[in-house]
């Protein structure tokens, strides 16, 4: 039995060797090319090296029912929210409804690229490790595009139940004709990954790659552009729900490419401060499968733990602010979208929208707010299915403080508006989380000066940040 | 029994409890990572027989028969009374005593 023992864990052992072989040849880029001496790489060459720019994007998207999507003003959400505002505060909120893109989310135009990329390489097939909309994402562009397609989920518990919302998500992806392989609770999804691109030789359509960051990029230009053509400016801040980091970092930088240097790029993460990602019995309950901290922290604070050796997902390089708000009051504002502004959306891409509703509370009123996803709805991706399995699962659910939540024990939903607040996630201890890895090394000019670039501090806070 | 070529979902061990990664929550370690696979079977079997199927992208995986034919079970959930409560307060937040 030992020996079995041992001869398992050297296969895991075996394969996980492989990584950086398996990851070089099914993503068709060498990440060695962008290394610089120390710890660093070099972030802007990898991002300008793959043959995509603005212009390429844009029409690769507009081929496949991507991008342009209603910019809508909630003028009612926004009302709302300034009954809590201060005299001449309350900014103007709108929101961008990327549950119009093919498949229901912004996720399309992120996967569009890696499909593209895929076809382009010549591959049969492509595989990502996805439970939500990015697995729906690639399955809609590959089936477009011809290729076979698998999405590896994480999926149930060791009871074998699973959230609704990932249910949902691997019966879109079969709708679209692609296999969905379905896992148990657990880190070892990477090894079962790693196994199938071996077996199949498919593209890995990594949300991390390069082009899985660069196709959102159209998502900030068209905000900018947009605001600038009816408003006659840029928006002051955009929210974007931050899990990867992926999904701001391609804002951001479609944003400051498109002119709108100025606007304040916003993080929001539901707070599920208190659950273990990798534990099997707080997997069923929480209710957002991602947009939260859970995610949102750890790729702030170490981007290359991603399944790719250097990920184009660096949210520290961008983020102006980080905040979060609960469980509750995420599907509060899903409820309020819905019975305000008769836009009935999936509740996880709305947890920009709830932080929203607090920060624009902080702004004057002729400032503008945009929140620059909704994702779509169905059953088991939605308020009802979402609150049913929580209570299922003994999370207690309550009005109240929502500041009270405790992830995985109850739901405090905002007992009125006036308690629906975000909280912030202070970013100097997040740097100091990410600095901590270089503690006890030697480094040199140029690590620090990597430092500086991928914390956007300068040099001598890095250092004042390191003691 | 169950005909060869029926859509059917199978269920396989790949790590028992001792052989998973280290450092999990325990819960976790307790318990062994398992994958779930749809396809077609390529043999006549019984529930609960390790059988062999072909995926829809035409990979062969070996598991345990679990169910044959299945149907998506999820859907809209059980009665949420807060939900009404919810709307009620959204609304009286918004339009105050005109609401009444």
């Amino acid at each position: 039995m030992i020996c079995m023992v041992m001869k398992m864990s050297n296969k895991y052992q075996e394969l996980m060797n492989q990584k950086n072989e398996i990851m070089k040849t099914s993503i068709g880029l060498d990440y060695n090319k962008y290394e610089i001496e120390g710890i660093g790489f070099d972030f802007e060459y990898m991002m300008n090296d793959q043959g995509y720019d603005i212009e390429k994007i844009v029409k690769i998207q507009n081929e496949n029912m991507i991008g342009n999507t209603p910019l809508v003003e909630l003028k009612n959400i926004t009302n709302y929210a300034r009954k809590y505002a201060k005299k001449g505060y309350g900014a103007r909120i709108f929101l961008k409804d990327e549950a119009a893109n093919i498949s229901g989310s912004f996720k399309a135009r992120r996967a569009v690229l890696a499909v593209n990329q895929a076809k382009e390489l010549g591959f049969k097939g492509i595989i990502a490790a996805t439970s939500g909309n990015y697995g729906a994402a690639v399955a809609a562009l590959a089936a477009k595009a011809g290729l076979k397609c698998i999405i590896v989920q994480e999926c149930f518990d060791s009871r074998n139940v699973s959230q609704p919302e990932i249910l949902e998500k691997a019966r879109k992806c079969e709708a679209y004709g692609a296999e969905v392989v379905q896992l148990s609770v657990g880190p070892e999804l990477f090894y079962q990954f790693l196994k199938l691109i071996g077996e199949t030789g498919y593209f890995n359509a990594s949300l991390y790659s390069p082009y899985g960051v660069k196709g959102i990029e159209t998502l900030g230009h068209e905000i900018a552009e947009e605001l600038m053509e009816k408003i006659g400016k840029y928006p002051e801040v955009v929210v974007v729900t931050n899990a990867g980091g992926g999904n701001l970092t391609g804002t951001a930088r479609g944003l400051k490419d498109a002119g709108a240097t100025e606007t304040l790029v916003i993080g929001a993460s539901v707070n599920l401060y208190g659950l273990h990602m990798a534990s099997d019995i707080d997997f069923n309950r929480k209710s957002f499968t991602t947009g939260h901290t859970g995610f949102g922290i750890p790729f702030a604070v170490f981007p290359d733990r991603s399944d790719v050796p250097r990920s184009a997902a660096r949210p520290l390089r961008y983020m102006d602010k980080y905040v979060m708000v609960n469980q509750g009051s995420v599907f509060f504002m899903t409820e309020a979208l819905a019975i305000l502004e008769g836009m009935e959306r999936g509740p996880a891409g709305n947890t920009s929208l709830a932080a929203a509703f607090s920060l624009a509370q902080t702004m004057k009123d002729n400032e503008i707010i945009v929140v620059q996803e909704t994702e779509y709805t169905g059953a088991g991706k939605h308020i009802l299915p979402q609150l049913s399995f929580a209570r299922k699962n003994g999370v207690e659910l309550k009005f109240g403080d929502p500041r009270k939540e405790i992830p995985g024990q109850n739901i405090i939903i905002p007992q009125d508006g006036s308690y629906l607040c975000h909280q912030n996630i202070d970013l100097n201890d997040l740097k100091k989380t990410y600095l901590k890895r270089y503690k006890d090394m030697v480094l040199s000019s140029l690590d620090f000066k990597y430092l500086s670039e991928e914390l956007r501090i300068d040099i001598e806070e890095v250092k004042e940040l390191m003691k | 029994m169950i005909d060869k070529g029926t859509y059917v979902r199978i269920r396989k061990t790949i790590f028992e409890p001792k052989e998973r990664s280290k450092n999990l929550p325990k819960e976790t370690a307790l318990v062994p990572f398992k994958m779930w696979v749809k396809g077609f079977l390529e043999e006549d079997a019984d529930l609960f027989d390790i059988v062999t199927i072909k995926t829809i992208t035409g990979r062969y995986e070996t598991g345990r028969l679990k169910e044959a034919t299945p149907p998506y079970k999820h859907s809209y959930g059980d009665f949420i009374p807060e939900i009404l409560e919810l709307r009620d307060i959204i609304k009286n937040d918004m339009y105050g005593d005109e609401n009444e």
